[in-house]
């Protein structure tokens, strides 16, 4: 009888931990524009190694190079800049509202703003984002009103969803962006659901789901694939990989799957992983996966890879599971910069520009975050009402809830 | 009636026949209905409700999918979010906790949460309780669970009339309606007008009057519940028969106003009896009628086990015809 080894698990551990001084020069990336670019209708089977590699458009010195670079006016740049900007300057203002108490919560997108500001511009009206924790670049480029995001997250007598909801959980039909799950994945096959009633209807309208990397282990996530691959939904699934599921690093939801792009192989879903620090790559990538779904051609899976280079909340401090350099020395760079870069190399944009732009995106932000808080914050001005906590559970409501509400008090 | 003013003719059908008449006629008048659920098409419903719909209306309006409760129920959302009026099928309830998430955190909470921008005009059905020989889960008794979830109306039909008729206005509801369907009910016999409408699923209703005691109840033990108050009518005891119909909200007057007639109030529920519905109505029972009470509001439901598979033991785990008439004896004292 052969003797067996005792059995164990395998438990992964990121490459660097608090203490540790992280080095990426060992890890390579492909060089940008060295990644094809198929036809809208390729076989997914032909196209099973961009699930392994990473799209990428600006190189080094801020060109955009290679298949996947589309001619973009000076003007659709400066706009992808500007809702960068303005993105980083609202999180900056309301980070620092949370420190100040106005609000007891607060999730930024600092280093992942690129992912969901690009991606806007793909979409068109009617179009419906199923989104997660940190795509609020969806309203911000899309032109929804900043002192509506604010009052949403101070809570005040301005918040639409009067309340209900934790900070930065958004939601505006009229703006495409449905509203946040805290019950994390819920929302893919929600999304998945929603493009089927519209190719059901012969509707033109598409829907986006938008997942993190950690919540890819819930079961709607692999749910929501089988749907959009059986009935070819005319859906595209983001996964934003920023590395970290609060303390959880990628490796514990990845497993032994090469990349999270590759889980859309086996659904035979065209996959495409993507340099989510890259404005232009993001830009070239959604507008090719809404092509096909808008083309009737069917779902396509996204792994934009990317950093989070801040907490996952104000809840939590990073500095507890990994280095705090880890941010800096991210080697896909920081979105903001390398959009600049290309806007500098292609003659349209200046050091000084910049510096401009950034102040008045900043005097932006600011006037519109003392026009939310003249209506009020968490703890001062203006609160939705009791009153009005019981609206809306039903669309008329029923006696017992009228009567909870008369004992209330309202 | 008809438009001449005679009565339209009667069908003899069943309560199963009844469900997918409602179906038909939805998906007949309302092109943004369809079915979606495991085995609806082809098969047609592993409770043979939806037999013939493929066939009848073609694949994009009765949908097969794939077995993942949580994803069609969620894609149901995502479909009603976008306009549709979907009718999703859950095989049985006791599958439908792999949905819990989608129904219970999402569904119910979305039009709230959303500050009434979004409606989710979902109509989810399921079959529940035992009767089947189907073990513990595939014969659990979990709508008291889903009655206990604001957003949610949850509706138990359990006669003819209400299979054929509640569908029509849960789809018409701009609330998510979940539908139990009792599976001791799918065989039940009886006659329905052809032209047969919707009705209200805000009342409870008296199925049978009666003064010296009153049976609040629904689903699968309303027939049950009957059946006894016929026994004790020929002992004496004239036993008036409330079926709650919606379980979320409860018609609470309609409940107060039989205990107020009778005095006597015996909860039955197929259900586990610790912190269960029948604990729900007799607690209001007890804060708004209590003067009126003769005796101690008594409660009979599903002893607390996982249903068993044999008939003999499936049996003794919920509750019977007798057992509610020696419930009853007892609270009106003849033994």
């Amino acid at each position: 009888m052969t003797s067996s080894p005792r059995l164990s698990l395998s438990v992964p551990e990121p490459a660097f931990r608090p203490g540790d001084t992280p080095d990426y020069s060992g890890v390579t990336f492909p060089e940008a524009g060295s990644v094809q670019r198929p036809p809208v209708d390729v076989n997914p089977e032909e196209i099973r190694d961009l699930a392994f590699t990473i799209i990428r458009v600006l190189d080094r010195n801020g060109e955009a190079v290679g298949p996947w670079a589309e001619a973009l006016s000076p003007d659709e740049l400066r706009k992808g800049l500007r809702d960068m900007l303005t993105l980083r300057a609202y999180d900056a203002r309301m980070l620092m509202a949370q420190r100040q108490g106005k609000t007891s919560f607060y999730m930024q997108h600092l280093g992942e703003e690129a992912v969901s500001c690009a991606f806007q511009r793909a979409l068109r009206p009617g179009d419906m984002n199923f989104p997660t924790y940190r795509q609020a670049g969806l309203l911000i480029a899309g032109g929804y009103p900043l002192v509506k995001m604010m009052c949403q997250v101070y809570s005040n007598d301005g918040d639409s969803a009067r309340g209900r909801q934790l900070p930065v959980f958004y939601s505006s039909r009229e703006h495409g962006f449905f509203s946040i799950s805290g019950n994390l994945a819920t929302q893919y096959v929600q999304a998945v659901g929603w493009s089927m009633a519209s190719a059901i209807t012969g509707d033109s309208k598409i829907a986006v789901g938008w997942i993190g990397e950690g919540a890819t282990a819930e079961n709607d996530f692999h749910a929501a694939l089988v749907f959009a691959s059986t009935y070819k939904a005319p859906v595209v699934l983001n996964v934003v990989n920023n590395q970290w599921a609060i303390s959880t690093f990628q490796g514990i939801a990845r497993g032994g799957s090469g990349t999270f792009a590759a889980r859309g192989l086996g659904f035979g879903i065209p996959t495409l992983r993507v340099d989510g620090n890259d404005y232009l790559a993001v830009l070239a990538v959604a507008k090719w996966a809404t092509e096909r779904a808008r083309l009737n051609l069917g779902p396509t899976l996204v792994e934009y890879v990317t950093y989070r280079a801040g907490g996952h909340s104000t809840s939590d401090d990073p500095s507890a599971y990994r280095p705090k350099e880890e941010s800096n020395a991210w080697p896909l760079g920081d979105p903001v910069l390398r959009l600049k870069a290309h806007l500098i190399a292609v003659g349209e944009w200046s050091e000084e520009r910049h510096t401009q732009a950034e102040a008045e995106v900043m005097d932006t932000v600011i006037a519109a975050q003392r026009e939310a808080e003249e209506i009020g914050t968490l703890h001062t001005g203006r609160k939705p009402s009791p009153r009005d906590m019981f609206e809306d559970v039903y669309a008329t409501m029923p006696p017992h809830l009228l009567r909870q509400r008369h004992e209330a008090g309202y | 009636m008809n438009g001449d003013g005679t009565a339209a003719p009667r069908l003899r059908l069943t309560y199963r026949d009844a469900v997918r008449e409602a179906i038909r006629d939805a998906l007949t008048r309302d092109e943004r209905v369809f079915l979606m659920g495991e085995d609806v098409g082809r098969y047609g419903g592993c409770y043979a409700v939806s037999k013939g719909l493929l066939a009848e209306f073609g694949e994009d309006r009765i949908r097969d999918t794939p077995l993942s409760e949580s994803a069609f129920v969620g894609a149901g959302i995502g479909a009603a979010l976008n306009g549709m009026r979907p009718i999703v099928e859950v095989m049985t309830v006791n599958f439908s906790l792999l949905a819990l998430d989608q129904i219970v955190n999402n569904a119910a909470t979305i039009p709230h949460m959303s500050g009434g921008q979004f409606a989710v005009p979902l109509v989810i059905r399921m079959a529940t309780g035992s009767g089947r020989q189907l073990a513990a889960q595939h014969s659990h008794s979990l709508e008291g669970w889903y009655a206990h979830i604001p957003g949610l109306k949850i509706l138990a039909p359990a006669t003819l009339e209400d299979a054929r008729g509640m569908l029509w206005t849960a789809i018409e509801d701009p609330n998510p309606v979940l539908i139990f369907e009792n599976v001791q009910l799918y065989d039940m016999e009886g006659e329905l007008p052809a032209d047969a409408g919707p009705v209200d699923i805000t009342r409870a209703a008296i199925r049978r009057e009666g003064k010296h005691a009153s049976v609040v109840t629904f689903g699968g033990s309303v027939p049950k519940a009957v059946a006894a108050a016929e026994t004790l009518a020929g002992e004496g005891v004239d036993v008036e028969v409330v079926d709650l119909r919606s379980l979320r909200p409860l018609d609470d007057a309609t409940i107060m106003a039989s205990v107020a007639k009778t005095h006597r109030v015996l909860v039955v529920d197929e259900g586990w009896r610790s912190g269960g519905l029948s604990a729900e109505v007799s607690a209001r029972i007890n804060e708004q009628v209590f003067y009126e009470l003769d005796a101690p509001v008594a409660r009979l439901a599903g002893v607390e086990v996982p249903i068993p598979y044999p008939k003999h033991l499936e049996d003794a785990s919920v509750p019977q015809a007798d057992t509610i008439a020696a419930a009853l004896r007892e609270m009106v004292g003849r033994r």
